[in-house]
């Protein structure tokens, strides 16, 4: 089973809210679903669940519309907004009723409740549910219909570092079990080392589909450190060769455009001598950010002092 | 269908506030009911010399419904079959009401709600032939000779302009009519429709002038009169008759017709349940509730992606509604109607005979009222999509007409009139246990028991509105992201 949105355009007013937003998620990984605020990731999933009417395009899960689905929690369970719960009721009577509307027996719930471990406060009310304990009831009504797709929206939003650090053991646990995994975040940080493939949404359509290692090298920021004497010459080899160097201090250079086995074979082919190369590689955040930088729909300006005012 | 019916049903029952609304209809209806009931006697009194109030009653009559029975009658016996003439030369009175009579009549016994036929003249309905209270046909108004002609147990009215030539105006079958019957003169003065209730000594009377009485058949011969069905702090002392000759004038005060309130101090079964306007506003919160909540928690998106099939939603939704809601309802009804019942009785007054039948149909009714109200509220709660702003239009469309136009007369009666054809609070025909009938003048208001449209048809237009407004609702709810 996957998810498959193809040309999926839709107008709120004056907001081109979606604009030809495709992309696939397949089983057996987990997907991010990554963009600024306003990039059109929350529209894109309620689009899936049939929550939200295309302009055009389709969106489909396991080949069919989302009404299509008979008891749609176990073909694709999902979380959209954690705090949507009648704040009087119980968490476990919640669980009850979403079972109750997919034919699932209450056993289910009771599964689910120990699947997220929130066994000891399920007979409390929802509305004294802190965020965190509403993402794990959330994850948890999306498990219900142990489903082979599922679909969070900002799952990491308001969790403690011990509840990120779950959720993304959960996720990997799930694209474990050869489950589709759609995770949306605006924070690609919250999807390092556990997202296997990314969508990069940015202004209604996906700027980037593809996965984390090749984001990683496609991004500009990686450069090289050389710690040598022979600074002059290696500063007019490397660059004969067409890469940017710099000199950053003392014996030290900083070296874009070549590869740490392109640099080390060069130098050693042509004498030259080093007590060091080191490679950096660009973080996912920054390759992120490089790539969405021109989609931020409200963008800080830089910070100038006023007139008059001394450092 | 079923899972959505089981998710809604599981959804409603696990919040403890709706729970409590829940309790609070037929609770409300209860107190309320009872706290208007407690009080109110049947305007019977107490009258000067009088201290007591008298429990109010009507006579029953043949068709088993309550009948007004006072009349000052000049009768004899009559035996066997016969025929009784006589020419009314004249009506007159200080007041003269339009359905004011005098005439002949044959009548079963002396006893208040027996059978009869008649032929009588009117203050300006002209000459009728009448039978058993509700039977009423209209004769030429120009012939002023009246005749009832006895065989078996039919008898046919006549009448004639030169006391010659006959026209049939109709004729009765009275079942089982006995061989000896009363026949003579009568004259009857119903007191005006604009007067409220009765106030003793203030009865009009009316006097009719009699000429050419003859009795064929076996009859005494001598005549008596005799007020019928008098009720003693009722009746002024005007009632009596005189013979001059051939010429009798008779003076009555009252009526021979159905009764009809005001003028009959008889009360409407939906008095006992006059508080069911606070349950049924318990009611439309709920049912606005059960709806507008999941709006504004945003569960609504939850219960949609559960259940992809909005218009299945929604018709769970409302049947969960309306079934919670009528199984309270009818069991605040099935408490506060007997209760009022025994209540308004201790306190003198007469609902009339009601059968089984009708008083299941209030009952039952009452309750469906309620649930097609909270249906309402659910659907204008999908379509506004704020508790507030539903919950007031569902209270100004339902219940305020009901309170303007039935609970105190506040309105014209045009007005009220069409508050109760038009809006959904027509739904409350339903508790409508009084006829109108068009040979008794009298205020038929809804604050009287008489609601302008027959019980069914009410109940319909509620239900046409709880359909229509679901319609709406399901077409947005369906065309609208969610």
């Amino acid at each position: 089973m996957n998810i498959e949105v193809s040309e999926l355009r839709k107008r709120f007013g004056q907001t081109q809210a979606l604009d030809g937003m495709t992309f696939t998620v397949q089983p057996g990984q987990v997907t991010g679903f990554v963009g600024p605020n306003g990039a059109g990731k929350s529209t894109t999933m309620r689009v899936i669940l049939g929550l939200d009417r295309p302009d055009t395009g389709t969106a489909t899960v396991g080949g069919k519309a989302y009404h299509q689905l008979k008891n749609p929690f176990t073909r694709i369970g999902s979380m959209l907004d954690a705090a949507a719960l009648q704040p009087g009721r119980s968490a476990r009577n919640h669980l009850l009723w979403l079972a109750h509307s997919q034919g699932l027996p209450a056993r289910r719930v009771d599964e689910v409740t120990d699947l997220v471990g929130l066994r000891q406060a399920i007979k409390k009310k929802a509305g004294g549910y802190s965020l965190g304990m509403r993402q794990r009831l959330g994850i948890a009504a999306a498990m219900l219909g142990d489903p082979p797709v599922i679909m969070l929206d900002e799952p990491f939003n308001g969790l403690d570092p011990e509840g990120i650090i779950w959720i993304r053991g959960f996720l990997r646990m799930l694209a474990g079990q050869d489950r589709a995994v759609l995770v949306s975040s605006h924070l690609m940080s919250e999807l390092e080392d556990c997202a296997d493939h990314l969508v990069v949404a940015g202004r209604g359509c996906a700027i980037a589909d593809t996965s984390v290692a090749e984001l990683i090298a496609a991004a500009s920021g990686g450069w090289i450190t050389l710690r040598t004497s022979a600074r002059a010459e290696a500063m007019e080899l490397l660059a004969r060769a067409g890469a940017e160097v710099a000199s950053t201090g003392p014996g030290v250079l900083t070296i874009k455009g070549l590869s740490a086995e392109q640099t080390v074979a060069l130098l050693t082919r042509n004498g030259i001598g080093f007590s060091e190369v080191s490679a950096h590689r660009a973080s996912l955040e920054a390759a992120y950010m490089e790539l969405t930088r021109q989609f931020v729909e409200y963008q800080g300006a830089e910070y100038r002092a006023p007139a008059g005012e001394t450092a | 269908m079923i899972a959505a019916l089981r998710a809604e049903w599981t959804k409603f029952r696990t919040v403890r506030s709706w729970l409590f609304c829940l309790l609070l209809i037929p609770l409300l209806t209860v107190l309320l009911s009872y706290f208007t009931t407690a009080n109110s006697d049947c305007g019977n009194g107490p009258y000067p010399g009088q201290p007591v109030t008298l429990a109010c009653s009507q006579p029953i009559g043949p068709g088993g419904e309550a009948v007004e029975d006072q009349f000052y009658f000049v009768h004899q016996t009559l035996t066997g079959n016969g025929t009784l003439t006589a020419r009314l030369t004249g009506l007159s009175s200080a007041a003269l009401q339009p359905w004011a009579k005098a005439g002949i009549i044959v009548k079963q016994s002396m006893t208040p709600g027996s059978a009869y036929a008649a032929m009588l003249g009117t203050g300006a309905r002209g000459v009728r032939f009448q039978y058993n209270y509700t039977g009423d046909t209209a004769g030429p108004s120009s012939a002023h000779w009246l005749r009832l002609v006895r065989s078996g147990d039919t008898i046919t009215g006549y009448d004639s302009a030169d006391g010659a030539h006959w026209v049939r105006i109709g004729s009765v079958v009275l079942p089982g009519l006995p061989g000896t019957v009363q026949a003579g003169l009568f004259a009857a003065s119903p007191q005006p429709s604009s007067t409220g209730a009765v106030q003793a000594g203030h009865m009009p009377t009316v006097t009719g002038t009699f000429t050419d009485v003859t009795v064929t058949g076996g009859h005494a011969g001598s005549w008596a009169g005799t007020g019928v069905g008098a009720v003693g702090p009722l009746r002024s002392a005007g009632d009596s008759y005189q013979q001059a000759g051939g010429t009798f004038a008779v003076t009555g005060q009252g009526d021979i017709a159905p009764a009809v309130a005001p003028q009959a101090a008889i009360t409407p079964i939906g008095q006992t349940l006059t508080g069911a306007f606070a349950g049924l506003i318990a009611a439309i919160v709920l049912g606005t509730l059960f709806m507008t909540s999941e709006y504004r928690r945003g569960l609504i998106q939850l219960t949609l992606a559960a259940n992809p099939s909005r218009h299945r939603v929604l018709a769970a939704k409302a049947l969960v509604t309306g079934a919670v809601t009528f199984v309270a309802a009818l069991a605040g009804v099935a408490i506060a109607l007997p209760l009022g019942k025994h209540i308004l009785h201790k306190n003198g007054n007469f609902f009339g005979p009601i059968s089984m039948a009708t008083e299941l149909r209030v009952a039952i009714g009452t309750a469906a009222v309620f649930a097609l109200a909270a249906v309402l509220a659910l659907a204008i709660g999908t379509i506004a999509r704020n508790s507030a702003t539903a919950v007031m239009t569902v209270i100004v469309v339902v219940v305020l007409p009901y309170l303007l136009a039935v609970a105190s007369p506040v309105l014209p009666t045009t007005a009220a009139d069409w508050l109760l054809r038009l809006t959904p609070s027509a739904g409350f025909s339903i508790q409508q246990t009084f006829q109108q009938y068009p040979q008794v003048a009298s205020a038929y208001t809804p604050w009287n028991g008489y609601f302008p449209l027959a019980p069914w048809a009410g109940f319909t237009i509620l239900c046409a509105w709880a359909l229509g407004a679901l319609a709406l609702a399901a077409f947005l709810l369906n065309r609208r992201d969610a």
